[in-house]
Order: structure tokens, then sequence, then C-alpha cells
């Protein structure tokens, strides 16, 4: 299914022109514990999910991030999402994975210790892409480079 | 051309050729308008075009696809939809223009411009009315390619919608075209050619194509009940062959989609003959199917299920009693489903309700009894199932009830079942929950909803209903020595209140004849105790509930209120006179807060519906003297301003003269040191809707600007109040102010607020959180419409955003939070400074105890990091 490219102009979105497709999950509702001001309610996979959910809607009905791949802990403070390019030489895992990283660090409590990989065995240079997710110092050179920067919030402004 | 329509026609086609000189190269969008509606006129008015139809065409369609952006302060106002739409009434004029039109509309819609595609699909749709089968004919295939691939790829959801329509209209075209005797009906080619591309991708429900082709499919057979048959006849046994070979529930829940989506559209045809309609042939196959997926374990698949088989119902005479009776069996199953699949049982509920009106006679003989069966298991099983279990199915029970008694032969079964199992729970050897009688309660209010299109079985439902409810009132309200459980229950609050909507929601919708007789049997009960219309009617004592009756007794004034606050206001009520005045007299009574309400309630029911003259004049003066005299006393004081309140709202609502002096004297009482409170809060009813008394469905006499009247009337007196009033006093004038603010309609508002911009952010200081949280609610939208005015508060709002944002109450952290959202509409420069400060404090909300908050903050502190930042 790789290369459909009738018109080819919007090259990223055409890489995959016929991709498989997943049930988008609804609006999560509200339960009467959220609405209780007393409870406290613990961050959970599907909060984190909601977090990308807001930015790439695409990215859930391809399942780059699926709720079942995050797995969080709140009393601990750790998050880990895994993500599944579309197909196993997407040219934009490491965008993806950098635009996940930043999403995260921007709507997570700073107590929290965030690790972005791909799900493995979905890519074919995963190593390589989780290696520079992991690496700190260039995850912030990355963020210093305006024209990364400017894609990255492309990717995060809210789909119109 | 006006005027000189011969003259000029007498010139020829030098007259069209003269035009088309001057217009060619015209720029100025004014001109441009006056051009075009005069080559609109050349056409319509059959001008002698001459050799220049294409010159003509050239001349007009240059400007094709229009892109224009009036400039600012434009002061001609003329938009670029003008310009689009005065086009394309030239363009689609006339089919001489096909042979130029079609080439130029395929080359646009191909281009990658977003607008440009959108124009070309709806100029194409505008076409497809003038042209016929032989303007179309060369180009079908390459329109057909050019809309499959838009809708196949597209991001954008205009070009997909536009593009099926276009679609739609082209098929439509095709099926309405007079042939010549020779000539070859293109229908069926042109949809030989859909199918072709389009059913291969209907066999991978996985994938992502599935959609857009079972769209294009479906826009095509919406067409023409030819197209439709056509396109069915394929589709549909492709489909159900793919139904069996998937066997996954998301796989066929796509599939079962796509099948309901080809089904509607066949109601949209009406066939004479039962054997030529398509679906006949596949009737047996739908049924399995769609039973197949009402058994499933997915809740998906069974709601589409369900949705199918209604569909299905609809067909006329498609079903055989059979399928009915089997269909009839799932509803039931799926009406007792538990919690977990609520969905699926709202469905069926629905299901059943639209069903029933078909088939009133399966349901009657197939799923009645099952019911009644189930709704007096109650009695002989409390001990063998556990609680939980056998309230939840009860429930579902009496909801079943309720929602099959959508056709009047059904509501002469469910009613009086109904009925007697209240009058069951009233002999007292049942253990009956108020909140059982309240949901028999509700049940009967939406059987009462459902009768009210049909006169018959509305004035059936209150000939049997309201005699009943008041006998067992009463009966309950009366002293006795072996109080049973439920006597107790149907006094309580709730189960009053309960009972009283069913007895509003059964009298609203009598005609005033019907009304009337009824009047004359409910009021003399409260006034002279005259029991005779009860169905029992031997009571061990008398019922007086206005004359020193039991406090019991005094309770019922609520169902008083019910039915006569209801009528229509044509209606005469007997005894007027002496009704008010017991009223007055017992909202003032100080033992009982529920009934001096309902009393308090009627009586401003009543009034409001009073015409203007002496009677009326009598009853306010009579309203004024006893709410003064009660404010002037110390042990009902309460009780007064109750009743000052309604009287308020009745004559708010009216318009009445008299309303600003009442509004006057309960502004006066937001500084009374004991009522200052209850007044700020009084002015929430005053300004809100209520569901009981003086509604609009209970004919009460509501004029549809008071609110912005109030405003407008009462808001400066408020802020000068404010302004005035000591320290103490001055959050109850804020919580006054924003409950006015609150109900105001947004629109009406928002030119508003700037003048009383001060004083809200005066009240974002005031540790009243109802005031807060108005507040905010008022900023927020100000925020996003008038930016410029807010920048000037800058510093002010981001404070007491953040400070809100860390409230106690959860409502008020959220509201801060979707302030500081909305604050990102300001101008950057005024922004920026703030920036690292908020996305500092907005840091600390995002590990907040709740979730709804932190929601809130992940998306302001989201847009607050991309302020000012590339790419953003």
């Amino acid at each position: 299914m790789v290369g459909g490219g009738e018109g080819g102009g919007r090259v990223g979105l055409l890489e995959n022109a016929n991709p498989l497709i997943y049930e988008r999950s609804g609006e999560r509702p509200v339960t009467a514990g959220e609405e209780d001001e007393q409870v406290p309610d613990s961050i959970d996979a599907r909060e984190i999910f909601d977090i990308h959910h807001c930015w790439e809607l695409a990215d859930e009905e391809l399942n780059v991030v699926e709720q079942v791949r995050i797995q969080v802990s709140d009393p601990e403070s750790t998050v880990a999402v895994a993500f599944t390019p579309t197909i196993p030489h997407c040219s934009m895992a490491t965008l993806i994975g950098l635009s996940i990283k930043v999403k995260l660090l921007r709507s997570l409590p700073q107590r929290f210790k965030m690790d972005v990989h791909i799900t493995p065995g979905t890519h074919a240079s995963e190593h390589a892409v989780n290696k520079q997710l992991a690496d700190k110092e260039r995850v912030a050179a990355a963020l210093e480079n305006t024209h990364l920067l400017e894609v990255v919030n492309q990717c995060l402004s809210a789909r119109s | 051309m006006r005027s000189r329509e011969e003259e000029l026609k007498g010139l020829g086609a030098d007259f069209t050729f003269g035009f088309i000189q001057v217009m060619d190269g015209e720029k100025d969008p004014r001109n441009l308008l006056v051009a075009f509606r005069i080559v609109h006129d050349l056409i319509s008015k059959d001008y002698s075009l001459g050799p220049f139809v294409e010159e003509l065409f050239e001349v007009t369609s240059c400007y094709f696809p229009i892109d224009f952006t009036p400039p600012p302060n434009d002061p001609y106002g003329i938009q670029r939809d003008d310009l689009i739409l005065s086009l394309r009434a030239v363009l689609a004029s006339t089919p001489r223009f096909a042979e130029f039109l079609l080439p130029l509309l395929i080359e646009k819609v191909d281009s990658e411009i977003l607008s440009a595609k959108l124009d070309s699909l709806q100029t194409l749709n505008a076409c497809c009315s003038v042209y016929g089968q032989k303007e179309l004919k060369d180009f079908l295939p390459s329109l057909w390619a050019s809309i499959r691939r838009e809708v196949f790829q597209t991001a954008s959801e205009r070009v997909e919608a536009e593009g099926l329509a276009a679609l739609h209209s082209l098929t439509a075209c095709l099926s309405c075209s007079v042939l010549r005797a020779d000539a070859e009906d293109l229908l069926d080619s042109f949809l030989s050619n859909i199918l072709q591309d389009c059913r291969h991708h209907l066999c991978e429900p996985d994938m992502k194509l599935v959609w857009p082709s079972a769209k294009l499919l479906q826009a095509a057979a919406g067409a023409s009940a030819r197209a439709c048959e056509h396109i069915t006849s394929t589709v549909l046994p492709l489909l159900l062959e793919q139904f069996h070979k998937h066997s996954q529930s998301n796989q066929r829940r796509t599939i079962l989609e796509m099948i309901l989506g080809f089904l509607k559209l066949q109601q949209k045809w009406s066939y004479e003959d039962k054997d030529e309609r398509p679906l006949t042939r596949f009737k047996d196959q739908l049924c399995s199917l769609v039973f197949m997926a009402l058994t499933d374990p997915s809740t998906q698949l069974q709601l589409v299920g369900i949705r199918t088989l209604t569909v299905l119902g609809s067909q006329p005479d498609l079903l055989s009693s059979g399928d009915l009776e089997l269909a009839v069996g799932h509803l039931y199953r799926l009406s007792f489903l538990e919690e977990d699949s609520e969905s699926c049982r709202v469905a069926a509920l629905e299901a059943s309700g639209t069903l029933t009106t078909l088939y009133p006679g399966a349901f009657s003989s197939h799923l009645l009894p099952k019911l009644a069966k189930e709704l007096h298991k109650g009695k002989s099983d409390v001990a063998r199932e556990d609680g939980l279990m056998k309230c939840s199915r009860h429930f579902c029970c009496l909801q079943a009830l309720s929602a099959i008694s959508t056709h009047p032969s059904i509501v002469r079964e469910t009613l009086p079942l109904l009925l007697q199992r209240l009058c069951q729970a009233n002999k007292g050897n049942v253990v009956t929950e108020s909140s059982e009688v309240i949901a028999i309660c509700q049940s009967l209010q939406q059987v009462a909803e459902k009768c009210q299109q049909d006169p018959e079985s509305y004035w059936y439902f209150h000939e049997t209903a309201i005699p009943c409810l008041f006998g067992l009132a009463v009966q309950a309200s009366m002293p006795e020595k072996e109080s049973s459980v439920l006597r107790k229950v149907l006094l309580e609050d709730e189960v009053l209140a309960a009972l009283a909507s069913v007895i509003g929601t059964a009298t609203t919708h009598l005609s005033p004849e019907l009304a009337a007789q009824s009047v004359t049997c409910i009021v003399p009960l409260f006034l002279d105790g005259n029991t005779s219309f009860l169905p029992e009617n031997s009571f061990p004592s008398r019922f007086q509930p206005f004359q020193d009756g039991s406090s019991a007794q005094r309770r019922l004034v609520a169902l008083l209120t019910a039915f006569v606050c209801s009528l229509p206001r044509n209606v005469e009520i007997p005894q007027l006179n002496q009704l008010m005045r017991e009223l007055l007299e017992q909202s003032c009574c100080h033992s009982c807060p529920f009934a001096s309400t309902a009393a308090a309630k009627c009586f401003a029911g009543l009034l409001n519906k009073q015409p203007p003259g002496q009677q009326l004049d009598e009853f306010l003066q009579l309203a004024v003297d006893t709410v003064e005299t009660g404010l002037a006393s110390g042990s009902s004081r309460n009780q007064a301003f109750v009743l000052l309140l309604w009287v308020t709202k009745a004559l708010v609502l009216r318009y009445h003269p008299l309303s600003a002096c009442l509004t006057t004297r309960l502004m006066g009482l937001l500084s009374d040191p004991e009522l200052g409170p209850a007044a700020a809060d009084g002015f929430s009813l005053l300004m809100s809707d209520c569901t009981d008394v003086l509604t609009r469905a209970g004919h009460a006499d509501v004029r549809i600007m008071f609110r912005q009247r109030f405003f407008t009337d009462n808001v400066p007196a408020l802020v000068q109040g404010f302004h005035a009033a000591p320290q103490d006093v001055k959050p109850n004038y804020l919580k006054g102010l924003s409950h006015v603010l609150n109900r105001l309609p947004k629109p009406v508002l928002l030119p508003e607020l700037p003048t009383l911009l001060s004083l809200l952010l005066e009240a974002l200081s005031c540790h009243d959180s109802v005031v807060q949280l108005s507040t905010l609610s008022c900023l927020q939208p100000l925020l996003l419409e008038s930016p410029q005015i807010m920048s000037l508060h800058i510093d002010t709002l981001v404070t007491k955003f953040l400070t809100l944002s860390s409230s106690h109450s959860m409502a008020v952290r959220i509201a801060a939070l979707q302030c500081m959202h909305a604050l990102t509409r300001l101008p950057a420069p005024v922004l920026l400074p703030y920036k690292s400060q908020v996305i500092r404090a907005l840091a600390k909300p995002l590990d907040d105890k709740k979730r709804l908050v932190r929601k809130e903050a992940v998306s302001a502190r989201g847009e607050w990091f991309l302020l000012g930042s590339p790419g953003s």
C-alpha cells in the first residue's frame, strides 16, 4: 500500500495513500468523581493520550500514539510513550517523536520523568531515533534550532 | 436595458459584441458586479449572442475563480462572496457555455488551491440544474476522475462535501435528462464507472478509502430512484457477502454502517408495487444480519444494528410478522441491558418507540405482556434478588413502558399498568422507596409528553391519571392510625414535585374546553373539600388544605399549583377571588416553607395570566400589603420575601408597570442584614427560566426580551447601589449583578460590558465564588471579542487570573484557566512581557488534583508557549 501518488503535492501525507485506519475513541466522558471537588484524579494513560489527541488528530486515526502504548505512574512520576510510525521507513519519525516529547514537556508537571520511543519493531532505524530522543542535550539543541522549533510548533498548533 | 429592451435587441449581436469590448479588462469590483448582472440578463432575456458565445464566455470566465480580498475600511462593502455568486450565476446560466466551462472547471478542481477547488465544485453543482446529458457527455470521465480524487485524498471536509454534492447533482442531471430516441443512456455507464472504481474498496473495511468510497456511492445513489436501484442492486449483495467474510466486530460494524447508509436512501423513493422494491429480495438476508449484530458482544455493532433495524422497520410492508416478533424479542432483551451498555439500551428504547408507531399490534402482543410481568415481579421477588439488581431492572421496565407509549392504542395499556403499580404501592404491602415512586412519575410524565401530539390520547391520559393522582395524594394526606410507608413517601418534597410535574405535563396541552371541564373539579376540591370526582372518595376526615388543615394537607397545594398554572390563559377559574386570598394567606404561613412557597408560586402564576383590569389591581394591592406586613413583622419575613420575589417575577415577565417598583423594593433588601444574601440570589430566580410555573409551555405571559429589559432598567441602579453600599454588603450587590449578567444572552451583553469593566475587575477580588465565576465567564468572551480594550488592563488580568487559578473552587480554577487561554488572543506585543511569568505560573495547575482543571491548564499553557514562537 505504499506510494500511491496521484497528485502528490503534500509529500508527508501521501507517503501512504490508503493506510489502515482505526476507530476514534470519543471524547472522554466526565465522571461523577471528576466533578467532585474533593476526589483527586490521578494522571492516567488516557489523559496523556488526550494531550496528544488535541494537537494531531490524524495521529490517533493512524494510531501513531495509542493509549495501550502509554505507561504512566502518577505516584512514581514517570511516563513512557511508545509511538508507531505508519510505515517502517517513515521519514518523519524523529520529528513526530520530538513533537510528542515537547508536548509532554509543556503539558506535564515538572516532577515527571519522560521517555518517548518507537514501538519496538516498527521502524527501520528505530534504535537511532530512540537514541536521539533520549538524549537530553540533543533535544535541547534541537529546540534551539529555529527551523526545527517552527516545524514542531506547527505540529502542535491546534488543527483548524 | 430595463426600459429599452426592444430597441437593444433590434441591434442584434452587435450590441453583445460592443458590450464585450467595453467589459474587457475591467478590474473594479463595483463595475464587475454590474457587468456580471448585464451578462446574466443578456443570456436570460435571450439577447442575440450571434457568433460571440465564446467571446462572452472568455470575457467573464477570465475572472474565475474569483480571488478578491476587500481592502480594509472598504466603503463599498463588496464581499468576495458577492462576486463569486454573481459570476457563478453567469457561468451556470446557459448550457451554451458548457463546452468551454467544463474543461475550465476540471482544470481548477485539479489545482492546488483550496478555494478554487471549492468554487469549481460548487459551480459544477449549479451547472447541473441547466445542463443535460448532451453537454456533460464528453467530460464525464474527467469529471468523475477529479471528483473521485478529491474525495479520496482531500484533507478538507468542505472539499469532500462539495465533491459529493457535485457528484449527486451530476447523477441527478443524467437521470432526468430527456433523451433523443437514438441516444444512449449515459447514466448506466456512468454509474458502472463509479461502481468499478469504488467497489473493491468496500471490501477492505480496515482501510482508509472504505468510507470515501461508500460516500461517493451513496451520493450517486441518492440522486434518483434509478441510480439508487442500480447501485444498491450491486452493492447490497457485495456488502452482505463481505459481512460474513469478515468476522471481527469492528469490521462488521463498518460494513453494517455502510449497509445502513444505503438502506436509508431507499426511504427517499416510494415504490408503488411491492415487488418492484429493490429491498424485498434481500429482506431475509438483511434481517438475519441485523439479528446477528444485535447479539454481538460489541456495543458499537449492536448500536448500528439497532439503527438498521429501525430503518428496515420503516420500509413499508417489508418485515413479516415473524421478523417483527423476533425483532421485538431482541428489543426487549436490549431494554434490560446492564449499566455499562447504557447507550445501547437508550437506542433500543428509542427504536422501540419509533417501531411501535408503525407496528402497535406486534408490540402490544409480544412486548407488553412481558413488561407487565416484569413490572409485577418487583413484588414477589423482593427477598430473592439483591436490591440493586431488582431496582435497575425495575427502572428499565418503567422506561421501556414509557418508551413504547407512542401509539394511542399502546397508551391505553401502559397508562393503567403504571397507575396500577402506583396504587399497589399505596396499598402498603410493598416496601416502597421514594425513588421508585419518582421513577414511576417520570415514566408517567414521559407518556404524557408522548401523548401531546394526539389530542384524544392526551385527554385520555388527563382524564385517567389526574383523578387517580389527586386521589392518591389526598388519601395520603389523611390523618390515620396505621400510616403506611407509602403515605409518608407520597408527601415528601421530591415525590410531590414529581407528581406535580406529571400533572403539569398532562394539563398544558389541553384544549380550553376540556381544561374548563377539569378545573371545575379540581378547584372545588381544594376550596370546598369536594372529593366527588376522585376514584375513591370515602375518607376518614375532610380535605381542607386551606382552612386550618393539617400540614400534610397544606403540602398538596403544590399539586394545585401545577394544575392551575398550566391551564391555557383563557380558561376561567371558578372562585378565583377566594382562591387568591387563600393562597396569599397560606404563602405567609411559616409552619411549612414547602407549602408557603407552593402557594406563593401559585399566586404568582395566576397573577401573571390575569388580564389587566380592576381585579388584577386588587390582587396586586393585596399582595403588596401582605408583603409589607410580612416584612415588617419578625416571624414571617422569609415567607414575605419569597412572595415578593415570585410576584416580582410574575410582573417582570409580562412587563407590568408595577414590576419596577417591586424590583426597587427587592434591591433595597440587598443591604438588609438578614435577607441580603437571599435577595442577591433572588436575582438569579428573576432572570432564569422556571421549570414548573411561569413557563411559556404553561401559557404564562413571558415577553421574549424581558431579560434585556430588566438589564437596561436595573443595572445602573445596581451599580449605583454597589458604590453607595457599606463594605460588608457590597458582595450582595456584586452577586445580584453577576446573576443578571450571567443570564443575559452574550451577544446582548458584549456591547454593554466595556462600561461595566471597572466593576468587573473589582469583582475579581470579591471572595464569593459565585461572583468570581460569573465575572470570569463575563470576561472570557470579552477577551475574545474586544482584545483591544482588554489590553489596557493586562497587568490586572494576568495577576487576578493567576490568583484565581488556585482558588479552592474547581469551577473557578477552570474558568480562570479558560480566561488565561483567552488572553492569548490579545496582541502579542502586549503579552510577550508576561510570557515567561505565565508559563512558570501555569506549571502549577498542570499538577492540579482535578483532571478537568489540568486539561484547561494544558491547553492554556500550550497556547502561551506558542506566543511569539516561530511556526505558530
